[in-house]
Protein backbone atom coordinates (compact mmCIF):
# COMPACT_ATOMS: atom_id res chain seq x y z
CA UNK A 1 0.00 0.00 0.00
CA UNK A 2 2.84 2.53 0.33
CA UNK A 3 3.76 1.85 -2.96
CA UNK A 4 4.93 5.25 -4.86
CA UNK A 5 6.03 5.52 -8.50
CA UNK A 6 8.20 7.79 -9.69
CA UNK A 7 7.37 9.99 -12.42
CA UNK A 8 8.28 13.47 -14.53
CA UNK A 9 6.25 16.84 -13.77
CA UNK A 10 5.12 17.63 -17.87
CA UNK A 11 3.33 20.91 -16.66
CA UNK A 12 2.16 22.47 -13.69
CA UNK A 13 -1.87 23.18 -13.47
CA UNK A 14 -3.95 25.84 -11.44
CA UNK A 15 -4.99 24.68 -7.25
CA UNK A 16 -1.98 22.94 -7.37
CA UNK A 17 -2.33 20.20 -9.71
CA UNK A 18 -0.03 18.90 -12.30
CA UNK A 19 0.33 16.67 -14.93
CA UNK A 20 2.97 13.80 -14.49
CA UNK A 21 4.26 10.81 -17.21
CA UNK A 22 6.25 7.59 -17.05
CA UNK A 23 6.79 6.35 -20.59
CA UNK A 24 3.60 6.61 -22.13
CA UNK A 25 1.16 7.40 -19.32
CA UNK A 26 0.49 10.46 -17.73
CA UNK A 27 -1.49 11.52 -15.13
CA UNK A 28 -3.09 14.59 -13.06
CA UNK A 29 -1.96 14.64 -9.40
CA UNK A 30 -1.73 16.84 -6.49
CA UNK A 31 1.75 18.59 -5.98
CA UNK A 32 0.58 20.50 -2.58
CA UNK A 33 2.86 18.55 -0.73
CA UNK A 34 5.75 20.26 -2.69
CA UNK A 35 7.74 23.19 -2.00
CA UNK A 36 8.79 24.42 -5.35
CA UNK A 37 7.05 21.63 -8.36
CA UNK A 38 8.24 22.75 -11.80
CA UNK A 39 8.23 21.19 -14.85
CA UNK A 40 10.95 18.30 -15.74
CA UNK A 41 10.97 17.68 -12.18
CA UNK A 42 11.37 14.08 -10.83
CA UNK A 43 8.82 12.86 -8.24
CA UNK A 44 7.65 10.30 -6.01
CA UNK A 45 3.73 9.43 -6.83
CA UNK A 46 1.70 7.40 -4.19
CA UNK A 47 -2.41 7.45 -4.15
CA UNK A 48 -2.59 10.41 -6.51
CA UNK A 49 -0.60 12.54 -4.29
CA UNK A 50 3.40 13.81 -5.61
CA UNK A 51 4.80 12.85 -1.71
CA UNK A 52 8.88 14.42 -2.59
CA UNK A 53 10.83 15.62 -5.19
CA UNK A 54 13.83 13.00 -5.92
CA UNK A 55 17.11 14.88 -6.14
CA UNK A 56 18.76 13.69 -9.21
CA UNK A 57 22.39 14.94 -7.53
CA UNK A 58 21.46 11.98 -4.87
CA UNK A 59 20.38 9.50 -7.47
CA UNK A 60 23.95 10.40 -9.37
CA UNK A 61 25.48 9.81 -6.15
CA UNK A 62 23.99 6.30 -5.64
CA UNK A 63 25.28 5.28 -9.10
CA UNK A 64 28.53 6.93 -8.03
CA UNK A 65 28.68 5.15 -4.54
CA UNK A 66 27.72 1.27 -6.67
CA UNK A 67 30.52 1.91 -9.06
CA UNK A 68 33.22 2.50 -6.09
CA UNK A 69 31.76 -0.41 -4.64
CA UNK A 70 32.04 -2.88 -7.89
CA UNK A 71 35.38 -1.06 -8.24
CA UNK A 72 36.33 -1.94 -4.09
CA UNK A 73 34.66 -5.56 -4.51
CA UNK A 74 35.52 -6.17 -8.00
CA UNK A 75 39.05 -7.36 -7.11
CA UNK A 76 38.53 -8.97 -3.97
CA UNK B 1 25.77 -8.19 -18.54
CA UNK B 2 24.05 -5.08 -18.11
CA UNK B 3 25.49 -2.75 -15.72
CA UNK B 4 22.54 -3.31 -13.20
CA UNK B 5 23.23 -6.84 -13.05
CA UNK B 6 27.13 -6.86 -12.64
CA UNK B 7 26.57 -4.36 -9.49
CA UNK B 8 24.00 -6.46 -8.40
CA UNK B 9 26.38 -9.54 -8.71
CA UNK B 10 28.93 -7.25 -6.81
CA UNK B 11 26.70 -6.06 -3.81
CA UNK B 12 25.72 -10.06 -3.59
CA UNK B 13 29.42 -10.92 -3.56
CA UNK B 14 30.31 -8.47 -0.86
CA UNK B 15 26.60 -9.09 1.28
CA UNK B 16 28.91 -12.66 1.33
CA UNK B 17 31.97 -11.96 2.07
CA UNK B 18 30.31 -9.94 5.05
CA UNK B 19 28.03 -12.78 6.58
CA UNK B 20 31.34 -14.76 6.07
CA UNK B 21 32.98 -12.71 8.57
CA UNK B 22 29.99 -12.28 11.12
CA UNK B 23 29.97 -16.02 11.23
CA UNK B 24 26.40 -16.73 12.68
CA UNK B 25 23.34 -16.44 10.88
CA UNK B 26 21.00 -13.18 11.17
CA UNK B 27 17.35 -12.26 11.12
CA UNK B 28 16.48 -8.69 9.16
CA UNK B 29 13.11 -7.68 9.51
CA UNK B 30 11.27 -6.09 6.10
CA UNK B 31 8.94 -3.71 8.28
CA UNK B 32 7.34 -2.14 4.71
CA UNK B 33 5.04 -4.51 3.35
CA UNK B 34 6.00 -3.05 -0.38
CA UNK B 35 9.74 -4.50 -0.06
CA UNK B 36 8.42 -7.88 1.17
CA UNK B 37 6.53 -8.06 -1.99
CA UNK B 38 9.41 -6.74 -4.00
CA UNK B 39 12.38 -8.79 -2.36
CA UNK B 40 10.50 -11.89 -3.57
CA UNK B 41 9.36 -10.67 -7.17
CA UNK B 42 12.85 -9.87 -8.26
CA UNK B 43 14.01 -12.91 -6.72
CA UNK B 44 16.73 -10.78 -4.42
CA UNK B 45 15.74 -13.04 -1.31
CA UNK B 46 16.81 -15.92 -3.65
CA UNK B 47 20.23 -14.44 -3.73
CA UNK B 48 21.25 -14.15 -0.40
CA UNK B 49 23.08 -16.21 1.87
CA UNK B 50 21.51 -19.22 3.67
CA UNK B 51 22.26 -17.48 6.61
CA UNK B 52 20.37 -14.62 6.34
CA UNK B 53 16.48 -15.11 7.01
CA UNK B 54 14.06 -12.32 5.96
CA UNK B 55 10.96 -11.85 8.24
CA UNK B 56 8.25 -9.37 7.25
CA UNK B 57 6.87 -7.07 9.54
CA UNK B 58 3.64 -5.13 10.44
CA UNK B 59 3.76 -2.83 7.41
CA UNK B 60 0.88 -4.00 5.50
CA UNK B 61 -1.57 -1.64 6.45
CA UNK B 62 -4.74 -4.23 5.52
CA UNK B 63 -3.06 -6.95 7.87
CA UNK B 64 -2.55 -5.18 10.61
CA UNK B 65 -6.08 -3.56 10.98
CA UNK B 66 -7.75 -5.47 13.36
CA UNK B 67 -11.27 -8.05 11.75
CA UNK B 68 -13.81 -5.96 14.09
CA UNK B 69 -12.94 -3.08 11.82
CA UNK B 70 -14.57 -4.73 9.30
CA UNK B 71 -17.65 -5.60 11.40
CA UNK B 72 -18.19 -2.30 12.16
CA UNK B 73 -17.98 -0.81 8.47
CA UNK B 74 -19.69 -3.87 7.04
CA UNK B 75 -22.96 -2.63 9.85
CA UNK B 76 -22.76 0.86 8.60
CA UNK B 77 -23.46 0.25 5.18
CA UNK B 78 -25.98 -2.61 6.05
CA UNK B 79 -27.83 -1.02 8.10
CA UNK B 80 -28.13 2.28 5.30
CA UNK B 81 -26.58 4.54 7.82
CA UNK B 82 -23.66 5.03 5.41
CA UNK B 83 -21.92 4.89 1.69
CA UNK B 84 -18.76 3.28 2.45
CA UNK B 85 -15.26 4.41 0.25
CA UNK B 86 -12.32 2.45 0.30
CA UNK B 87 -9.12 1.31 -1.60
CA UNK B 88 -9.71 -2.32 -3.30
CA UNK B 89 -6.90 -3.92 -0.78
CA UNK B 90 -9.73 -3.80 2.21
CA UNK B 91 -12.28 -5.27 0.42
CA UNK B 92 -11.61 -9.06 0.45
CA UNK B 93 -10.73 -8.27 4.45
CA UNK B 94 -12.70 -11.10 6.47
CA UNK B 95 -14.53 -9.58 9.86
CA UNK B 96 -14.92 -11.59 12.46
CA UNK B 97 -17.31 -13.98 10.97
CA UNK B 98 -15.58 -14.67 8.06
CA UNK B 99 -17.40 -12.15 5.96
CA UNK B 100 -15.95 -8.91 3.40
CA UNK B 101 -17.12 -5.91 2.10
CA UNK B 102 -17.20 -7.44 -0.90
CA UNK B 103 -20.22 -9.14 0.10
CA UNK B 104 -22.01 -6.24 -0.35
CA UNK B 105 -20.78 -5.91 -4.07
CA UNK B 106 -23.24 -4.71 -6.85
CA UNK B 107 -25.71 -3.09 -4.36
CA UNK B 108 -23.77 0.55 -4.38
CA UNK B 109 -23.12 0.43 -1.05
CA UNK B 110 -19.41 0.18 -1.80
CA UNK B 111 -17.24 2.70 -3.57
CA UNK B 112 -13.88 1.77 -4.94
CA UNK B 113 -11.27 4.18 -4.60
CA UNK B 114 -7.61 4.90 -5.94
CA UNK B 115 -6.69 8.02 -4.67
CA UNK B 116 -8.27 10.04 -1.82
CA UNK B 117 -8.71 13.27 -4.14
CA UNK B 118 -11.61 10.86 -5.91
CA UNK B 119 -13.66 11.80 -2.30
CA UNK B 120 -14.93 15.21 -2.74
CA UNK B 121 -16.98 14.35 -6.08
CA UNK B 122 -18.07 11.14 -4.22
CA UNK B 123 -19.54 12.72 -1.41
CA UNK B 124 -21.10 15.52 -3.20
CA UNK B 125 -23.38 13.83 -5.39
CA UNK B 126 -24.21 11.06 -2.21
CA UNK B 127 -27.40 11.52 -0.34
CA UNK B 128 -26.16 9.18 2.40
CA UNK B 129 -22.69 10.09 4.66
CA UNK B 130 -19.96 9.01 2.92
CA UNK B 131 -17.20 6.87 5.20
CA UNK B 132 -13.95 6.67 3.85
CA UNK B 133 -12.11 3.29 5.60
CA UNK B 134 -9.00 5.42 6.40
CA UNK B 135 -6.51 2.23 6.52
CA UNK B 136 -2.72 3.12 5.90
CA UNK B 137 0.54 4.53 7.08
CA UNK B 138 2.29 8.11 7.23
CA UNK B 139 2.67 7.25 3.23
CA UNK B 140 -0.69 7.44 2.78
CA UNK B 141 -2.42 9.64 5.99
CA UNK B 142 -1.75 12.93 4.52
CA UNK B 143 -2.92 12.31 1.03
CA UNK B 144 -6.02 11.35 3.52
CA UNK B 145 -5.83 14.22 5.52
CA UNK B 146 -5.30 16.52 2.22
CA UNK B 147 -8.76 15.49 0.67
CA UNK B 148 -10.75 15.85 4.08
CA UNK B 149 -9.25 19.78 4.29
CA UNK B 150 -10.89 19.82 0.56
CA UNK B 151 -13.95 18.51 1.21
CA UNK B 152 -14.59 20.63 4.22
CA UNK B 153 -12.84 23.60 1.66
CA UNK B 154 -15.92 22.41 -1.04
CA UNK B 155 -18.24 22.43 1.92
CA UNK B 156 -18.81 18.56 0.94
CA UNK B 157 -19.38 17.88 5.20
CA UNK B 158 -20.59 14.50 4.37
CA UNK B 159 -17.32 12.83 3.87
CA UNK B 160 -16.14 11.35 7.15
CA UNK B 161 -13.33 9.25 7.90
CA UNK B 162 -13.17 5.62 9.72
CA UNK B 163 -9.34 6.40 10.82
CA UNK B 164 -7.19 3.08 11.42
CA UNK B 165 -3.85 5.20 10.69
CA UNK B 166 -1.33 3.88 11.99
CA UNK B 167 2.38 4.36 12.42
CA UNK B 168 5.54 2.83 12.07
CA UNK B 169 8.51 3.96 14.98
CA UNK B 170 5.79 3.08 17.79
CA UNK B 171 5.79 -0.78 16.23
CA UNK B 172 9.15 -0.93 16.06
CA UNK B 173 9.64 0.50 19.73
CA UNK B 174 6.86 -2.24 20.36
CA UNK B 175 8.52 -5.14 18.66
CA UNK B 176 11.90 -4.21 20.55
CA UNK B 177 10.03 -4.20 23.92
CA UNK B 178 9.53 -7.54 22.99
CA UNK B 179 12.56 -9.97 25.04
CA UNK B 180 12.34 -13.04 22.48
CA UNK B 181 12.12 -10.93 18.95
CA UNK B 182 15.26 -11.89 17.74
CA UNK B 183 15.56 -9.72 15.14
CA UNK B 184 18.84 -8.39 14.05
CA UNK B 185 18.34 -5.44 12.19
CA UNK B 186 15.32 -3.42 10.07
CA UNK B 187 15.52 -2.86 6.60
CA UNK B 188 13.27 0.22 7.01
CA UNK B 189 10.62 1.79 4.74
CA UNK B 190 11.17 3.97 2.10
CA UNK B 191 7.87 5.65 1.18
CA UNK B 192 6.88 6.17 5.21
CA UNK B 193 10.43 7.53 5.83
CA UNK B 194 9.98 10.09 3.06
CA UNK B 195 7.07 11.57 4.82
CA UNK B 196 9.08 11.15 8.53
CA UNK B 197 11.93 11.36 7.90
CA UNK B 198 15.54 10.12 8.97
CA UNK B 199 15.79 11.36 12.68
CA UNK B 200 12.53 9.86 13.43
CA UNK B 201 14.75 6.43 13.95
CA UNK B 202 17.39 8.15 16.11
CA UNK B 203 15.72 5.55 18.77
CA UNK B 204 17.62 3.13 17.30
CA UNK B 205 20.61 4.22 18.58
CA UNK B 206 19.40 3.76 22.33
CA UNK B 207 20.88 1.09 24.58
CA UNK B 208 18.09 -2.19 23.25
CA UNK B 209 17.83 -0.63 19.88
CA UNK B 210 19.21 -2.33 16.73
CA UNK B 211 20.55 -0.90 13.61
CA UNK B 212 18.27 0.22 10.67
CA UNK B 213 18.75 1.01 6.94
CA UNK B 214 16.42 3.14 4.82
CA UNK B 215 15.63 1.41 1.80
CA UNK B 216 14.31 2.46 -2.05
CA UNK B 217 12.68 -0.15 -3.99
CA UNK B 218 14.77 -1.06 -7.00
CA UNK B 219 17.01 -4.05 -6.94
CA UNK B 220 19.82 -2.70 -6.50
CA UNK B 221 18.52 -0.22 -3.61
CA UNK B 222 17.43 -3.01 -1.37
CA UNK B 223 20.72 -4.93 -2.31
CA UNK B 224 22.46 -1.95 -1.05
CA UNK B 225 19.94 -1.64 2.20
CA UNK B 226 21.13 -4.92 3.08
CA UNK B 227 24.52 -4.25 2.33
CA UNK B 228 24.59 -1.62 4.91
CA UNK B 229 22.72 -3.30 7.44
CA UNK B 230 24.92 -6.21 7.99
CA UNK B 231 28.24 -4.04 7.76
CA UNK B 232 26.40 -2.07 10.66
CA UNK B 233 25.50 -5.49 12.50
CA UNK B 234 29.51 -6.83 11.97
CA UNK B 235 30.84 -3.22 13.54
CA UNK B 236 28.20 -3.84 16.34
CA UNK B 237 26.33 -0.58 15.59
CA UNK B 238 23.25 0.03 15.97
CA UNK B 239 21.24 3.16 14.33
CA UNK B 240 19.71 4.74 11.27
CA UNK B 241 21.22 4.83 7.77
CA UNK B 242 19.86 6.38 5.43
CA UNK B 243 20.28 4.50 1.80
CA UNK B 244 17.69 5.84 -0.15
CA UNK B 245 18.75 9.71 0.00
CA UNK B 246 17.42 10.55 -3.40
CA UNK B 247 13.72 10.46 -1.58
CA UNK B 248 14.21 10.63 1.57
CA UNK B 249 15.69 13.99 3.66
CA UNK B 250 16.77 14.24 7.59
CA UNK B 251 13.64 15.83 8.58
CA UNK B 252 11.21 13.94 6.11
CA UNK B 253 8.65 16.25 4.04
CA UNK B 254 7.47 19.47 5.99
CA UNK B 255 4.39 20.14 4.63
CA UNK B 256 3.05 16.07 4.76
CA UNK B 257 3.92 16.03 8.57
CA UNK B 258 2.23 19.71 9.06
CA UNK B 259 -1.51 18.67 7.99
CA UNK B 260 -0.82 15.21 10.17
CA UNK B 261 0.27 17.21 13.23
CA UNK B 262 -2.51 19.89 12.88
CA UNK B 263 -5.13 17.22 12.05
CA UNK B 264 -4.72 14.34 13.89
CA UNK B 265 -3.63 12.97 17.43
CA UNK B 266 -1.80 9.84 18.57
CA UNK B 267 -4.04 7.43 20.12
CA UNK B 268 -3.51 3.76 21.22
CA UNK B 269 -5.21 1.10 18.99
CA UNK B 270 -5.26 -2.70 18.73
CA UNK B 271 -3.14 -3.52 15.89
CA UNK B 272 -3.49 -7.33 14.98
CA UNK B 273 -1.24 -9.78 15.99
CA UNK B 274 0.33 -7.51 18.38
CA UNK B 275 -2.57 -5.84 20.64
CA UNK B 276 -2.86 -2.17 21.40
CA UNK B 277 0.38 -0.22 20.88
CA UNK B 278 1.46 2.70 22.62
CA UNK B 279 0.81 5.49 20.79
CA UNK B 280 0.77 3.55 17.84
CA UNK B 281 -2.20 5.02 15.89
CA UNK B 282 -3.83 8.44 14.53
CA UNK B 283 -7.06 9.54 14.95
CA UNK B 284 -8.96 12.91 14.41
CA UNK B 285 -8.33 15.73 16.61
CA UNK B 286 -11.38 16.58 18.79
CA UNK B 287 -12.07 19.73 16.46
CA UNK B 288 -13.00 17.49 13.62
CA UNK B 289 -15.46 15.40 15.51
CA UNK B 290 -18.23 15.77 12.76
CA UNK B 291 -16.43 14.55 10.34
CA UNK B 292 -15.09 11.40 12.66
CA UNK B 293 -17.17 8.16 11.54
CA UNK B 294 -16.05 6.44 14.67
CA UNK B 295 -17.77 9.30 17.11
CA UNK B 296 -20.87 10.34 14.91
CA UNK B 297 -22.08 6.57 14.63
CA UNK B 298 -20.91 5.73 18.37
CA UNK B 299 -18.89 2.80 16.65
CA UNK B 300 -17.89 0.29 19.25
CA UNK B 301 -13.60 -0.61 19.20
CA UNK B 302 -12.61 -2.76 16.86
CA UNK B 303 -11.65 -6.23 18.31
CA UNK B 304 -9.03 -8.25 17.15
CA UNK B 305 -9.88 -11.60 15.88
CA UNK B 306 -8.36 -14.57 14.03
CA UNK B 307 -9.77 -17.28 11.93
CA UNK B 308 -9.25 -21.02 13.63
CA UNK B 309 -5.57 -22.09 13.20
CA UNK B 310 -4.79 -18.92 11.05
CA UNK B 311 -1.15 -17.74 11.94
CA UNK B 312 -1.55 -14.35 10.51
CA UNK B 313 -1.02 -12.76 13.53
CA UNK B 314 2.65 -14.25 14.32
CA UNK B 315 3.70 -13.53 10.70
CA UNK B 316 3.34 -9.89 11.61
CA UNK B 317 5.32 -10.14 14.37
CA UNK B 318 8.14 -11.70 12.42
CA UNK B 319 7.73 -15.01 14.71
CA UNK B 320 6.57 -17.48 12.23
CA UNK B 321 6.67 -17.25 7.96
CA UNK B 322 3.84 -18.44 6.12
CA UNK B 323 4.98 -22.36 5.03
CA UNK B 324 4.76 -22.98 9.07
CA UNK B 325 1.28 -22.46 8.83
CA UNK B 326 -1.20 -25.48 8.08
CA UNK B 327 -3.61 -23.79 6.38
CA UNK B 328 -0.85 -21.90 3.72
CA UNK B 329 -1.13 -22.68 0.20
CA UNK B 330 -3.62 -25.62 0.96
CA UNK B 331 -7.22 -24.15 2.94
CA UNK B 332 -5.55 -20.64 2.42
CA UNK B 333 -4.54 -18.97 -1.40
CA UNK B 334 -5.22 -15.69 -2.96
CA UNK B 335 -8.01 -16.75 -4.77
CA UNK B 336 -9.76 -18.06 -1.24
CA UNK B 337 -8.16 -16.36 1.56
CA UNK B 338 -8.71 -17.30 5.22
CA UNK B 339 -6.18 -14.32 6.95
CA UNK B 340 -5.45 -11.24 5.79
CA UNK B 341 -1.87 -11.69 5.30
CA UNK B 342 -3.01 -14.18 2.42
CA UNK B 343 -5.84 -11.15 0.98
CA UNK B 344 -3.69 -8.21 0.74
CA UNK B 345 -1.42 -7.50 -2.73
CA UNK B 346 1.19 -6.43 -0.05
CA UNK B 347 0.40 -9.25 2.75
CA UNK B 348 3.34 -11.46 3.53
CA UNK B 349 1.55 -14.54 2.44
CA UNK B 350 0.16 -13.49 -0.59
CA UNK B 351 4.06 -12.74 -1.49
CA UNK B 352 5.30 -15.92 -0.27
CA UNK B 353 2.16 -17.68 -2.62
CA UNK B 354 3.38 -16.27 -5.41
CA UNK B 355 6.65 -15.96 -5.17
CA UNK B 356 7.31 -19.33 -3.11
CA UNK B 357 8.60 -21.32 -6.43
CA UNK B 358 12.41 -19.54 -6.51
CA UNK B 359 13.15 -20.64 -3.06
Amino acid sequence: MCLATPMKIEKILEGKRAIVSQGNVSVQVDVSFLENPKPGDHVIVHAGFAIETLSLAEAEERIALFRRMAELTGDA
Amino acid sequence: MSDERRLAGELVSEIERTMRRIGKPLKLMEVCGTHTVELRRTGIHSLLPQAISLVSGPGCPVCVTPAGYVDNALSLAESGQAVIATFGDMLKIPGTNGRALSSLSGRGLVKLVYSPTELVAIARVSALPVVFLAVGFETTIPTVVSALLEAKKAGASNLLLYTAFKTVTPALRFLLSSRDHGIDGFILPGHVSVVIGEKAYEFLAEADGRPGVITGFESLDMLLGILLLVRQIERGENRVENAYPRAVRADGNPRARAIMEENLVPRSDVWRGLGKIPDGALGLRPEWAGSDAEKRFELPEARDAEAPGCLCSRVIAGKAIPPECALFGRRCTPDDPVGPCMVSSEGTCAAYFRYSARR
